[in-house]
């Protein structure tokens, strides 16, 4: 009987933190460039479905508002000169002041 | 943990080759590459068992780059020269990466003949409608009515279709793919590396830089969009009408058909052939014997 009272109170707790438990964070995802093969085609920026690749005075991509990124690897696999990698980020969990 | 790109670029590249390579910004061909190297990284194939061929042209370039068993042949004989490689080590996965000119004009008899053969090889066809490396002269691709170097008024003859080609000169797996659509061109890049016989992959790319500035069809995304716009699935291009096919192209797998593979045959005739050999020659002997004891 225990057990069911601990599976009771458990329940019981659960209403109050669901709204955070049971919502998926969001999966954050890291664009690198790699410039030294970059021929800055264009074609990354062209096709990103969000629209976060940026280009700048030389046409070389770059991107300000990374947190955006659904990962969806277009511009991986798009790019022609392999100069493209996409990596799942954590998000930093506590300020950290530089340590890290 | 390295992610597969970052895997892709370090194994399978040969870094003191020159990088970035030598295709023009926003080519086709590295698109068809990378997709290639995820391709046999997705079939887990060890890169010592894996040959790839290329005749001339800017296709030609890409063994260069990757880490295989590679070599660089003349004008329109990739074919040829894989088809010794697959007869004489018929354990080895041979690829051959061809331009359009180089497949259809230059080696378009060992291409009709390779797949009328059927011998166990993947072609990889980059179609981009035109010679880029050499000038942008019009190629058995070229739409009709285009304009290039060698067509200034715009092209009078008509083009080739590679793929229905393929099909009709008996290839064993024809397929078509785009540039744009290159997770598709994966699977089937793959799906042409298992199957057994002469499989074809088509694969429809840009060259903004000859083909797309002489027939201001825009640069290399205004290119590659109208492939997304215009590229149709088979299964999909069945229901449709002829009107609204109109200007389209069909992808997908044209065909896929299971017949003898002309390699295999080989090594059986082989077999057969010294077994013959070795009766004849034990007969001799035992000939040679009586005579002797005579």
């Amino acid at each position: 009987m225990t057990n069911n009272d601990i599976h009771a109170t458990a329940e019981s707790e659960l209403p109050a933190s669901a709204p955070k438990s049971t919502k998926k964070e969001k999966q954050l995802y890291t664009v690198t460039f790699f410039y030294n093969w970059c021929k800055s085609c264009g074609l990354c920026s062209a096709f990103c479905t969000k629209k976060i690749i940026l280009k700048d005075d030389t046409g070389k991509p770059y991107i300000e508002d990374m947190d955006s990124c659904t990962g969806c690897r277009f511009c991986e696999i798009h790019c022609p000169d392999f100069a493209i990698t996409i990596k799942n980020r954590h998000p930093v969990r506590r300020s950290t002041d530089g340590d890290r | 943990m390295l992610e597969r790109a970052e895997i892709i670029r370090k194994e399978y590249l040969r870094h003191d080759k020159k990088f970035p390579h030598v295709w023009c910004p926003g080519c086709g061909n590295g698109i068809v590459m990378g997709a290639l190297l995820r391709g046999i990284h997705g079939l887990q194939l060890s890169k010592d068992d894996i040959v790839l061929t290329s005749g001339i042209g800017c296709s030609g370039r890409m063994p260069t780059y990757i880490d295989f068993n590679t070599i660089h042949t003349t004008h329109g004989r990739a074919l040829t020269f894989s088809t010794g490689i697959k007869l004489a080590k018929p354990e080895l996965t041979v690829i051959a990466v061809m331009g359009d000119g180089d497949a259809t004009a230059i080696g378009g008899n060992h291409f009709i003949h390779a797949a009328r053969r059927n011998i166990n090889l993947t072609a990889i066809i980059i179609n981009n409608s035109t010679y880029g490396m050499t000038g942008g002269q019009y190629s058995p691709t070229t739409p009709f009515g285009s304009k290039s170097t060698t067509s200034v008024y715009g092209h009078v003859e008509h083009a080739f279709s590679i793929a229905e080609l393929a099909v009709t000169a008996g290839a064993s797996f024809v397929a078509r793919g785009t540039v744009y659509h290159a997770v598709h061109l994966e699977e089937i890049i793959q799906q042409a590396i298992m199957t057994r016989g002469f499989s074809v992959v088509e694969v429809i790319s840009n060259c903004h830089v000859q083909h797309g500035r002489r027939n201001k069809l825009g640069g290399a995304v205004e290119m590659i969009t109208s492939y997304k716009e215009n590229a149709v699935m088979i299964g999909k291009a069945a229901k449709m009408s002829p009107e609204e096919l109109e200007g389209k192209f069909t992808i997908g797998i044209l065909a896929n058909v299971k017949k003898p593979v002309s390699s295999e045959q080989y090594q059986r005739v082989i077999a057969e052939a010294r077994q013959n050999a070795e009766k004849i020659a034990s007969e001799k002997e035992t000939n040679g014997v009586k005579r002797y004891e005579e």
